[in-house]
């Protein structure tokens, strides 16, 4: 492990290096009209959060998001647990959430805004349903693999439902469920973009669609820009958890 | 087994059929859902004027170009990747990541590059659907069993021949995951570049009925976008457990 650290992490950087040089090429070939350069992008991004329009958008997102993927984590465990520890309700419903898990959530927008209106609400839900599956159907299959003999020793010992599945299920399943909070992360992240860039007038998917609609390049770029390095940064820690958690069994 | 068939039926119709007492009782008003029985009978006639045919069978072409260039372009990519082993520890952390970028803020810059045309729908529903490809194939050729590949190399099979005869075929349950995704995927490239800019299409026709409150129009062409990839995914499904099932795994 101690050997093999480094030489990720060169690679990982040497990916990153590839990404820059690629981007750059990309630029000098297509031109102005459509790209910006790594560093005409990052200027701009500075730019961006040095000015007063950028933060209430900012702001916005994450309040947003922040809401969607508390309903979603909160949500998918509960469904998670719920159909993981009953084998009938898991085999009733697991095969209906695959199936919600398959379609294309995009084709719901329209539906989403109908139900909760223009605004914070919809972006809120339609950020949660992409996050909430996931979370379910990992959270199903961790609890499925939990051994049998540490649900037994807990009947033994007379837990309470509540007893189980906090000192028993959720400990003995976390790696399992990490992974799952790891993809809701993401999902929920791109279904709260997806939601602003439809339809709001606020937030950064707002900023998105507005650069869209003005050919504002600067604002595409370094919003995606931004966007990205969030992710990548929040999703690469994640997945360093995952894997010590996983390490750990 | 059947008895969860069953339950599940019952389960689903019993829905539906809430949702419908909801729509006529007048709970969810008639501008914000029709009830369902109304809008299968919609769909039926939308069906049987052919009045949308064109942008059905525009989008559901498109559809059908990203997923297969997806599914093409990425198991390819994963046989790459997966014999690069230093190229795979740097490209790691990018797919973990990869599904958090909002692909679609790059669909101005392929409209600017290719024109309001097909292209630029085509190229979102491909690079969203190519990554979950590549990831379940490196997933799939992680796990043949090591026998297998001394097999192949008693037998010396070319790289290519070990690929398309022995490791591919042992990992196509897997890779069937990644299909799976894929098919969505194209879907929510397609139909999300139409709503966001296009000029026709069901996504656009979608769109068009939301800004006009037309209903009667917007919910069948949902639902039926919802039916063609729910039947495309269960098929896929049927087939992977099949694979699976022969080799005494499912």
């Amino acid at each position: 492990m101690t050997e093999h650290k480094p030489r990720a992490w060169r690679n990982a950087l040497a990916v990153l290096a590839a990404l820059v040089v690629g981007w750059q090429i990309l630029h000098a070939v297509v031109g102005e009209v459509a790209l910006r350069s790594p560093w005409e992008t990052v200027a701009y991004t500075a730019k961006l959060f040095a000015s007063r329009d950028f933060w209430p958008n900012f702001d916005e997102t994450m309040t947003a998001f922040a809401a969607a993927l508390a309903i979603a984590v909160a949500t998918g465990l509960a469904i998670g647990m719920l159909l993981g520890f009953s084998r009938l309700a898991g085999e009733v419903f697991e095969p209906v959430l695959v199936a919600l898990y398959s379609i294309p959530k995009v084709t719901l927008y329209p539906i989403v805004l109908l139900a909760f209106g223009l605004g914070m609400q919809a972006k809120i839900a339609f950020g949660a349903i992409h996050g909430i599956i996931p979370i379910a159907l990992f959270t199903i299959n961790a609890v499925r693999n939990v051994r049998p003999i540490l649900i037994k020793t807990g009947r033994v010992m007379k837990l309470t439902t509540w007893e189980m599945v906090w000192q028993v299920l959720f400990p003995a399943a976390i790696p399992e469920i990490f992974t799952g909070l790891r993809i809701g992360f993401s999902l929920t992240l791109i279904g709260t973009l997806l939601g602003e860039m439809f339809a709001s007038q606020r937030g950064l998917g707002y900023m998105l669609m507005n650069g869209i609609g003005l050919h504002n390049v600067d604002v595409i770029m370094s919003v995606t820009f931004m966007l990205v390095v969030f992710a990548a940064v929040i999703s690469s820690a994640l997945l360093a958890i995952d894997r010590v958690l996983h390490g750990r069994a | 087994m059947n008895r969860a068939l069953v339950l599940r039926v019952l389960a689903l119709a019993a829905a539906v059929a809430v949702l419908e007492a909801l729509c006529r009782v007048g709970v969810i008003d008639r501008f914000t859902m029709q009830p369902p029985s109304r809008i299968a009978v919609d769909l039926w006639s939308i069906l049987a004027t052919g009045k949308f045919n064109a942008a059905i069978l525009k989008t559901l072409t498109n559809a059908g170009i990203a997923f297969a260039l997806a599914v093409s372009v990425g198991i390819a990519a994963g046989v790459a990747i997966h014999g690069l082993k230093a190229l795979r520890e740097g490209l790691d952390p990018l797919f973990a990541t990869y599904y958090a970028i909002p692909v679609l803020a790059f669909y101005p810059l392929l409209i600017i590059l290719f024109g309001l045309g097909d292209a630029p729908q085509i190229l979102i529903g491909f690079m969203l659907g190519v990554v979950a490809v590549i990831v379940n194939t490196l997933n799939g050729l992680d796990r043949v069993p090591r026998v297998l590949l001394k097999a192949a190399r008693i037998g010396r099979l070319t790289p290519v021949e070990v690929a398309t005869q022995v490791t591919l075929p042992y990992a196509v349950p897997y890779v069937l995951t990644g299909v799976k995704f894929a098919v969505s995927y194209a879907f929510i490239g397609i139909i999300g570049s139409e709503f966001v800019m296009s000029r026709g299409g069901m996504g656009f026709e979608i769109a068009f009925a939301y800004n006009n409150l037309d209903n009667a129009t917007m919910y069948p062409l949902i639902v039926l976008i919802l039916a063609v990839t729910i039947s495309a995914n269960l098929m896929i499904a049927r087939w992977e457990k099949a694979l699976l099932a022969r080799r005494g795994l499912a």
